[in-house]
C-alpha cells in the first residue's frame, strides 16, 4: 500500500462546496503534481467539519493544521510553504475572535474544544466515498459484533440500557421503539431512516449523510437485525443532492463488500436498502406522512395508533429513526451501552448535534454532551453575538419549538428541561437572536412557514395557523388590537390540543413561547404602535436629527425614492409619505444624524 | 467480499493505514526542509524515509517537515520523536542512513548514537 | 366478542371490545358531531370535530379513531371539548361564503347544524382571507363550489373506493389546500363518470346534484330504497319523492362497490320526460316517425312466422 506523509483534507460538505472547495481540491492536486509531491501527499475530500462559517476549510495532517477561508490563490503558497518547507501559512489560520490570536490546530479552536463528537465522529476525518476509510476507523465492527455474538433481544436490551432517545424531535426511547417493532408479529418488516430534515436552519442530518453515510447504514443494519426487518428505505429530501449521491455510493460499496444484501458477513441475516427521494414537503418528516409518501401517496399524516411499529409501511411493522439516531447506534455496540450512557444527564444520554445559525460569530454544527448549558453553546462554542450586540433569545427546535430568553440560558440542555421551558429539543436547530431581532416578527416568520407547509388535512392546523398568522401580520403591520393576544393564546391552545400530527400540535409553540417571555414586545406593537427592535417597518419612522446633520447630501443621493431633500450644508428633511423605510440613508450617514423609531 | 468477521478484521487492519496519519499518535519523524535542508538533499532523504516506511508497512509513523532551525551546516536534519521519550536530532543524514534509523530507533528504540547532534527533552 | 366497561359522561356502559369511542358513545345515545368519519368507508381522523376528553390522555383525542379500553373515562361534551369544537366551527365559518338561504344543502348541511348547535355567530373572531375559487359548473350533473368545501376528504375516499376511478385527491398546501382532479381541471375534463357518490356523501354544500337543484329542501323529500333494474348488478339506491313525484336518485351507501352509476341515476330524467313515447321512432326519408317494435328491431318476419306457427 502506498504511504503518504501528509494528507490534505478538503471539506466537501455542501457549505464548503458552495464557497468553492471543489476548485481548491483540483488546484491542490495540480499543484502537488507540479511540485512532484503527488506520491507523498494525498488530497482527500471529506464531509462537513461543522465550522461552516470559516469555509472553505482545508486541514493538513499529520500536524492537523486548520486553514480557513481558503481560496484557489492560496493553494501554491500552502504547497510551497507548508508541504515543501514545513512552514505553516499563518495568515490562513483561524483567528480567535477576542484575542485575535492565531490558532494553528484543529483541536485548539474554541469552537471544537467543548465539543464531544459521537454522531459526527468521522465527519471531516474520512473520505465518505471510500468505505475502507470507514472500516479503518472501526466501521462495521459493531455490526459484526452484533451479528456474531448477540441475539436480537440482547441488541434491544443494550439499546434500552444506553438510554438513547430519538434525535429527530420527539425524543422517544429508541430501545422501546425497537422493542415494539420487534414484538409485532410477521415475517415482513421494514426499517426506515428519516432523512427528510426540513426545519429552517437545521442541517445536522445532511452533514452526517454527506460526511459519514456508512455510520447511518450500519446503524440501520443493526436496527434491522434487532427488529427482524429485511428491507429498508432511506427517505432523504431531494434538496440534498450531495447526500443522495454519497448515500448511493455508500450503499453500492457496502453491497459489493457483502456488508449489505444477502447473508451479511456470511451470517443468516439479509437486508437490502433503498433510497427514496422526498417530495419536497416539510410534513413528510412526520413518520406517518413519510410512509404514505414512500407508498406513493400524497404525504399526509395519519392518526396514531396504529403506530408504525404495529402497522407501518405497506401495512407492515416498521421502525423509523432519524439520521442522527442511527449514526449513534454503532458506537453503542462498539464501546458498550454503559459507556454511552455515562455521558449526558439522567434522562437524556449521550451527545446532541446542534446547528448554530443566526446572529452569532461561529455558525456551524456543534456536537455537545447533553446537559451542557445553552450559554456554553452560544458563547463558548458559538463565540457570542456578532458586532457585540446584546443577546435577546434563542429559538430552539425550529418551527415546532420555542424561544428561550437570557434568564434561562444556564438551563442544562436536555429533552425534558427544554420542554419545561416551552421550547423543545426538536432536531436541534438553534437560531440566535440579538437586540435587533423583533420577537413578534420572528413568531410571524415561523407561523408563515408552518402555515405554508400544513398538509391541509386537519382543520385546526390548516385554518387555525392561517388565522394566527393573519393576527401576527396585523400586529406587525401596526394594526393590532388588545384582544389579539387573547385570541392568539386561546386559538393556539385549541390547535395544540386538537391538531392531527406533530406539525400541527407544535405549530403554535413559537407564538406561545414568545408571548410567555416577550409579552411586552407584543404590547409595545399593539398599544404604543412601536416595534422596539426596529424591524416592523410599518411602525417605523425615519427622522433626521437637525443638530447632527451637516447637509452633506449623502442620504439624499442614496435614497431610492427621492424622499430626502435639503439645501447644501443645511439640515435635510425626510418626507415620510414618500419614505419606504429601506434604511439606505442610515447606512450612508456618517454623522449619526438619521434615527428610526 | 467479506464473508466472515475475520474478513472484516483483515480489511480493517489494511485500511487503518488510510487514516492513521490523522489520529496524531505514534512515532513522528520530522525532516528539516528549509532551503538549506533541501540544498543538502532533504528531498532525497524524505523519499528514502517514505520508501522505507512503505516497505515495512509502518503506517502509524507520521512524517512531517519543518523549516530551518539555524543549524544549517548540519543539514539534512532528521528528528525522531517517540511518544514519552527524548526528541533526538540526527545531523548530516544521507538517504543510506535511513534504514538504520528506522530499524533501530523508530522500531526498537535504540538511538543511532553516531548520527546524533542533539537530544531534547 | 368480549365486552369492556367504561364510563361515558359519568354513566357506566358496556360495549364490545375493539370498537371506537365514537361508536361506543353513539350506541348509547350520546351526541358526537362528525365530518370526515363515514362508517364502512373512512375514518381519517382529519376534521377533529369529534374530539372528546379522555382522562389520562394528552390533548383531546378524536373519538372516531380511538379504540375503547376498559375503564376509560370519556367526556363527550366537557368545557374543553365544547370550546375546541366551537373554535373549529368558527374557523370553518370564517372561511365560508355564508349563503345559506340560497344554498342547495341548506337544511341538510352538517356545518349549518353544528354551527347552530355550538353557538357560533358571524362574524367570528377570525375574520380574514376567504377562498375565492371559481365554481365548477362545467358539466350537467355535479355542481362544485370549493369555497364551501371543508376538506373532510370523504369524496376522495368514496371515489377511491371504486376501482379504476380515483378521479380526485387533495392538492396544494396550507390554506390553499383543495380537492382537485388530475392537473386541477374542471370535472368535465377529468375522468369523472358522474356516478355522484361524492355528492351523496358531501356533508356540506360543496357538491350538489344539478338534476335535483331547486326541486326541494332535504326535509321536503321522501326517500324510498329501490333495486335498480337497468343492469344485472342490481344496486340499491334511494329514489327521492316530493309530493309523490320522483325528483331524483341518490346513492344510499358510499362504501366500496358500486352503489350507483350514471345510468341508474339518470333514469329519473327519462321517467319525467314529457316527450317520452311508448313506441320507437324510425328515420324514414329524413324524418322520425312512430313505428312498431317489430319494425324497429327488424324482427317483423320472425314474429309473423311465430304467429303463423301458433295457429
Amino acid at each position: 500500500m502506498q504511504l503518504y506523509r501528509a494528507h490534505i483534507l478538503v471539506c466537501g460538505g455542501t457549505g464548503c462546496v458552495s464557497s468553492g472547495s471543489k476548485a481548491i481540491q483540483e488546484a491542490l492536486t495540480d499543484e502537488l503534481v507540479k511540485n512532484n509531491l503527488d506520491k507523498e501527499v494525498k488530497v482527500v475530500e471529506t464531509g462537513c467539519h461543522g465550522f461552516c462559517e470559516t469555509g472553505p476549510i482545508v486541514i493538513v495532517y499529520p500536524e492537523g493544521t486548520f486553514y480557513c477561508r481558503v481560496s484557489t490563490e492560496d493553494v501554491p503558497e500552502i504547497i510551497a510553504e507548508h508541504l515543501v518547507k514545513g512552514r505553516i501559512v499563518k495568515r490562513l489560520l483561524f483567528k480567535a475572535p477576542v484575542t485575535e490570536e492565531q490558532v494553528p490546530s484543529y483541536k485548539e479552536i474554541a469552537f471544537y474544544r467543548k465539543q464531544q463528537r459521537v454522531a459526527l465522529r468521522n465527519c471531516g476525518h474520512i473520505n465518505p466515498d471510500n468505505i475502507n476509510e470507514y472500516i479503518g476507523r472501526d466501521g462495521y465492527e459493531a455490526l459484526s459484533k452484533v451479528l456474531t455474538g448477540m441475539t436480537p433481544q440482547q441488541v434491544i436490551d443494550d439499546m434500552k440500557k444506553s438510554g438513547l432517545r430519538g434525535r429527530g424531535g420527539g425524543g422517544f426511547s429508541t430501545g422501546l421503539k425497537w422493542q415494539f417493532a420487534s414484538n409485532s408479529p410477521g415475517p415482513k418488516k421494514y426499517i426506515i431512516c428519516n432523512a427528510d430534515e426540513g426545519d429552517p436552519g437545521a442541517f445536522m442530518d445532511r452533514s452526517v449523510l454527506e460526511g459519514d453515510p456508512h455510520s447511518v447504514l450500519e446503524g440501520m443494519m443493526i436496527a434491522a437485525y434487532a427488529i427482524g426487518a429485511d428491507e429498508g428505505y432511506i427517505y432523504v429530501r431531494a434538496e440534498y443532492p450531495l447526500a443522495i449521491k454519497r448515500l448511493k455510493t455508500a450503499i453500492a460499496q457496502a453491497e459489493e463488500l457483502g456488508l449489505l444484501g444477502e447473508n451479511i458477513m456470511g451470517s443468516n441475516f439479509s437486508c437490502t436498502l433503498h433510497i427514496k427521494e422526498g417530495a419536497g414537503a416539510f410534513v413528510c418528516g412526520e413518520e406517518t406522512a413519510l410512509m404514505a409518501s414512500i407508498e406513493g401517496s400524497r404525504g399526509m399524516p395519519n392518526p396514531r395508533p396504529p403506530f408504525p411499529a404495529v402497522k407501518g409501511l405497506f401495512g407492515k411493522p416498521s421502525n423509523i429513526n432519524n439520521v442522527e439516531t442511527y449514526a449513534n447506534v454503532p458506537i453503542i455496540y462498539l464501546h458498550g451501552a454503559d459507556k454511552f450512557a455515562s455521558v449526558g444527564t439522567e434522562k437524556s444520554k449521550g451527545t446532541k448535534v446542534f446547528a448554530l445559525t443566526g446572529k452569532l460569530r461561529n455558525t456551524g454544527l456543534a456536537e455537545v454532551p447533553m446537559g451542557i448549558s445553552l450559554r456554553e453553546i452560544i458563547f463558548d462554542i458559538g463565540g457570542g453575538i456578532i458586532n457585540d450586540k446584546k443577546f435577546k433569545a434563542v429559538q430552539i427546535g425550529g418551527p415546532s419549538g420555542g424561544c428561550i430568553p437570557e434568564q434561562h440560558l444556564d438551563t442544562p440542555v436536555d429533552y425534558d428541561s427544554l420542554t419545561a421551558l416551552g421550547a423543545m429539543m426538536g432536531s436541534g436547530g438553534l437560531v440566535i437572536m440579538d437586540e435587533t431581532s423583533c420577537m413578534v416578527d420572528m413568531a410571524r416568520y415561523f407561523l408563515d412557514f408552518t402555515q405554508k407547509e400544513s398538509c391541509g388535512k386537519c382543520i385546526p392546523c390548516r385554518e387555525g395557523t392561517k388565522r394566527m398568522l393573519e393576527i401576527l401580520q396585523k400586529i406587525c403591520g401596526g394594526n393590532g388590537v388588545p384582544e389579539d393576544i387573547t385570541t392568539l393564546e386561546t386559538l393556539g391552545a385549541v390547535i395544540k390540543n386538537t391538531a392531527l400530527c406533530g406539525l400541527g400540535t407544535t405549530a403554535p409553540n413559537p407564538v406561545l413561547a414568545t408571548l410567555r417571555y416577550f409579552r411586552d414586545e407584543f404590547e409595545a406593537h399593539i398599544y404604543d404602535k412601536k416595534c422596539p427592535a426596529g424591524v416592523c417597518t410599518a411602525m417605523l419612522e425615519y427622522k433626521i436629527v437637525t443638530d447632527n446633520c451637516k447637509g452633506c447630501g449623502a442620504c439624499a443621493r442614496v435614497c431610492p425614492v427621492g424622499a430626502i431633500t435639503g439645501e447644501k450644508k443645511e439640515p435635510h428633511e425626510i418626507d415620510t409619505s414618500k419614505c419606504i423605510k429601506c434604511g439606505s440613508c442610515i447606512e450612508k450617514c456618517k454623522f449619526n444624524a438619521i434615527v428610526k423609531g | 467480499m467479506i464473508k466472515s468477521p475475520e474478513d472484516l478484521k483483515r480489511l480493517r487492519e489494511e485500511a487503518k493505514a488510510l487514516t492513521s496519519i490523522r489520529a496524531g499518535q505514534g512515532v513522528e519523524i520530522i525532516v528539516g526542509m528549509g532551503t538549506c535542508g533541501i540544498a543538502a538533499g532533504a528531498r532525497e532523504v524524505m523519499s528514502a524515509i517514505l520508501d522505507e516506511l512503505s516497505k515495512r508497512e509502518m503506517s502509524d509513523v507520521r512524517v512531517s517537515q519543518t523549516g530551518c532551525i539555524g543549524m544549517c551546516e548540519k543539514e539534512v536534519l532528521v528528528d525522531v520523536v517517540r511518544p514519552g521519550e527524548t526528541r533526538i536530532t540526527y545531523g548530516r543524514v544521507k538517504p543510506q542512513d535511513i534504514t538504520r534509523i528506522i530499524n533501530s530507533h523508530v522500531t526498537n528504540g535504540q538511538i543511532v548514537e553516531d548520527l546524533v547532534v542533539a537530544k531534547l527533552d | 366478542m368480549a365486552n369492556v366497561t367504561l364510563t361515558i359522561n359519568g354513566q357506566k356502559v358496556s360495549v364490545p371490545e375493539g370498537i371506537t369511542v365514537l361508536e361506543a358513545a353513539q350506541s348509547h345515545g350520546f351526541f358526537v358531531p362528525t365530518f370526515c368519519y363515514e362508517k364502512d368507508l373512512t375514518a381519517p381522523g382529519a376534521c377533529r370535530i369529534c374530539v372528546v376528553e379522555i382522562k389520562g390522555m394528552r390533548n383531546l383525542p378524536p373519538s372516531c379513531v380511538t379504540t375503547v379500553t376498559p375503564g376509560m373515562e370519556i367526556e363527550t361534551e366537557s368545557p374543553a371539548v365544547f370550546e375546541a369544537r366551537k373554535t373549529i366551527l368558527e374557523l370553518l365559518v370564517a372561511n365560508h361564503p355564508l349563503d345559506c338561504m340560497t344554498c342547495e344543502k341548506s337544511g341538510s348541511c352538517k356545518l349549518q347544524d353544528y354551527a347552530y348547535r355550538y353557538g357560533v355567530t358571524s362574524p367570528t373572531r377570525f375574520e380574514g382571507d376567504k377562498h375565492k375559487f371559481a365554481v365548477d359548473d362545467s358539466n350537467p350533473y355535479v355542481f362544485r363550489d370549493l369555497n364551501k368545501c371543508i376538506l373532510c376528504g370523504k369524496c376522495v375516499a368514496t371515489c377511491r373506493a371504486v376501482s379504476d376511478r380515483n378521479v380526485i385527491d387533495f392538492a396544494f398546501r396550507g390554506f390553499n389546500t383543495k380537492i382537485a382532479t388530475f392537473m386541477d381541471t374542471e370535472l368535465k375534463d377529468s375522468s369523472c363518470v358522474y356516478c355522484n357518490r361524492c355528492v351523496a356523501i358531501c356533508p356540506v354544500g360543496a357538491l350538489s346534484d344539478k338534476n335535483m337543484t331547486g326541486k326541494g329542501r332535504g326535509w321536503e323529500l321522501d326517500k324510498k330504497e329501490v333495486t335498480c333494474t337497468f343492469c344485472d348488478a342490481g344496486c340499491k339506491f334511494d329514489v327521492n319523492y316530493r309530493d309523490g313525484k320522483v325528483v331524483g336518485v341518490t346513492a344510499n351507501s358510499a362504501a366500496s362497490g358500486r352503489p350507483l352509476c350514471l345510468k341508474g341515476r339518470l333514469g329519473t330524467e327519462f321517467m319525467n320526460n314529457p316527450d317520452k313515447t311508448a313506441l320507437p321512432l324510425i328515420n324514414k326519408d329524413g324524418e322520425f316517425v312512430e313505428t312498431s317494435w317489430e319494425e324497429a328491431l327488424g324482427i317483423g318476419p320472425i314474429v309473423e312466422k311465430i304467429n303463423a306457427l301458433k295457429k
